[in-house]
């Protein structure tokens, strides 16, 4: 029952943004502020983890691949796949859940404790859609490209962990990415890019707006919307695995 | 002016406010008092829409709020100001950023226009040279002078002050009432005040609503309060020894019993507070 009364406030709430601005001009500003705070702010973990990912998925399957018979090639078509079909979407998006996640979600709780979303509420501005539509907006524009951010970095980070450890030269690397290349799985990428960064922004704000208490319940609500953020995302990630490959 | 005409609210199964009715005047403080929980916070947040009421009515200046569209209320919300207890400025902002916001949302002036209007308002308020200052850089006393600028940049018709006075020293608290006082005699602003702070109801108390488990227990001005025979206000009012003293010498004070020209001892001689009993009073049982 309970389940049902929070998709119902979440779809209320989701309905309430969708009104025309007081000011079109502060909610650019606001939508630019968070395309800001969610991009640049997590652009460093995402070049960080993406490298890594890359270089260490390169390192595995070389280790794997132990048959002679299997060419060098294979190591960075395994290394691409890998990273354009599940670690850039998925990975980089569980790892924002937890980065923009409880941003948003302990940002929006601590303004509803100390009573800024009711000072804003007085003042006639529709709060739902000043202060949550620009998060999943800027969300939906900013995490696709971190996505597609963390794909480059991420072979890169195969290729450079290839060729300083010895396992595969940069030319056999480069030559094994273009075989083979299906264009749909980089599409199939984005649409969970543009999945994930609706439920990142949109869980965490949800949990955040309605905080009702103190301190406490702040940080109940940030770790409540990580989780719920992160099985959101694996369970989406297996309908659109389903449905779409 | 406010007119709340039998107003209640619950929540779940618990009644907050019942038939709760009076009238907030255009031009004077009008302040509600009552204990922690007797539903004053509840009542204010009803009164500027925050909660929605389960029966009666709140009328701004003849309109209706309750049966109000969206719309309607988000014009009305525009003519509102509210300090808020904790103050709720944003904390990302600067003090001059903070003032300068409502102007930003919902005015079309020039940038320098906004200034000049957020300069003034600092300035009333008696806060020059923190402009640049963050709320988490400022004291207590100096964040509810920032709220209150705020409230008042736009020029509104109703002001709601939810414990002004909350957290801060007596000199500071009032500061804040008197500013709060001279605002809405200069901007004719219908001023609506919570509070349980003594020094408030006896200094700007203009129109005192006295709320008793959410239930209207008495109404009057600081001046009635000082003669006010009901038990529970006394009680709410004068809980100390030395408040009910004070009230006393102020009772003396107004009935010209003492003046400056008299001193204690003499007064004390002729009987002291006794002097305020009735003749019937007076008189063994």
């Amino acid at each position: 029952m309970k389940l049902f009364s929070t998709i119902g406030a979440f779809i209320i709430m989701m309905k309430g943004m969708f009104t025309r601005p007081e000011n079109f001009k502060m909610y650019w500003k606001e939508l630019m502020h968070q395309s800001v705070e969610i991009g640049f702010g997590s652009l460093w973990i995402v070049s960080v983890i993406s490298i890594f990912m890359g270089a260490v998925s390169a390192v595995q399957t070389a280790y794997q691949l132990t048959s002679a018979l299997i060419p060098k090639e294979t190591i960075a078509q395994v290394v691409r796949d890998t990273v354009i079909l599940e670690f850039a979407p998925t990975l980089v998006c569980i790892v924002l859940a937890g980065v923009v996640g409880s941003k948003i979600a302990g940002e929006l709780g601590n303004m509803r404790v100390s009573e800024q979303i009711d000072a804003l509420e007085i003042m006639g501005i529709n709060t739902r859609s000043y202060l949550v539509a620009p998060k999943i907006l800027a969300a939906l524009i900013t995490i696709p490209i971190l996505v597609v951010i963390s794909m480059v970095l991420g072979i890169y980070g195969g290729r450079v962990a290839g060729s300083l450890g010895g396992i595969i030269s940069s030319d056999t690397y480069d030559r094994g990415l273009v075989m083979g290349f299906l264009p749909k799985n980089v599409w199939f990428a984005l649409a969970k890019a543009y999945t994930f960064a609706f439920i990142i922004s949109s869980i965490p704000s949800f949990y955040g707006y309605n905080v009702k208490g103190g301190a406490l319940e702040i940080g109940r609500a940030s770790t409540t919307a990580v989780i719920t953020s992160c099985i959101l995302i694996l369970f989406a990630d297996y309908i659109l695995a389903f449905f779409l490959l | 002016m406010i007119e709340l005409k039998n107003v209640s609210k619950s929540f779940e199964d618990k009644q907050i406010l019942n038939n709760v009715s009076a009238v907030m005047e255009t031009g004077k403080t009008n302040l509600i008092i009552g204990t922690s929980g007797s539903g004053k916070t509840v009542l204010q947040k009803c009164m500027v829409g925050l909660f929605e009421v389960d029966k009666g009515d709140i009328v701004f200046d003849g309109k209706d709020l309750t049966t109000m569209t969206q719309e309607d209320r988000k014009e009305l919300r525009q003519q509102i100001g509210m300090l808020f207890q904790g103050s709720a400025l944003f904390d990302s902002m600067t003090v001059e950023q903070n003032v300068k916001f409502p102007l930003d949302m919902f005015t079309k002036w020039s940038h320098s226009k906004k200034v000049e209007r957020v300069n003034e308002m600092l300035e009333r308020v008696n806060l020059k040279d923190t402009n640049k200052r963050f709320p988490s850089e400022i004291s207590g006393g100096m964040k509810k002078r920032v709220g209150i600028a705020r409230a008042v940049v736009l020029r509104p018709k109703y002001l709601f002050c939810d414990e002004p006075n909350s957290g801060l020293d007596p000199q500071t608290s009032m500061v804040i009432d008197k500013l709060i006082h001279e605002i809405t005699k200069e901007y004719e602003i219908t001023t609506v005040i919570n509070t349980h702070d003594m020094n408030s109801v006896m200094e700007i108390g203009e129109n005192i609503l006295y709320l008793y488990q959410g239930k209207k227990e008495w109404e009057g001005t600081n001046k009635e309060i000082i003669f006010s025979k009901h038990d529970k206000l006394n009680e709410f009012i004068f809980a100390s020894e030395f408040l009910r003293d004070a009230k006393d010498m102020r009772m003396l004070e107004e009935k010209g019993i003492i003046d400056n020209d008299r001193n204690m001892e003499e007064i004390m001689k002729e009987g002291g507070a006794n002097l305020l009993m009735s003749e019937d009073e007076k008189k063994p049982e």
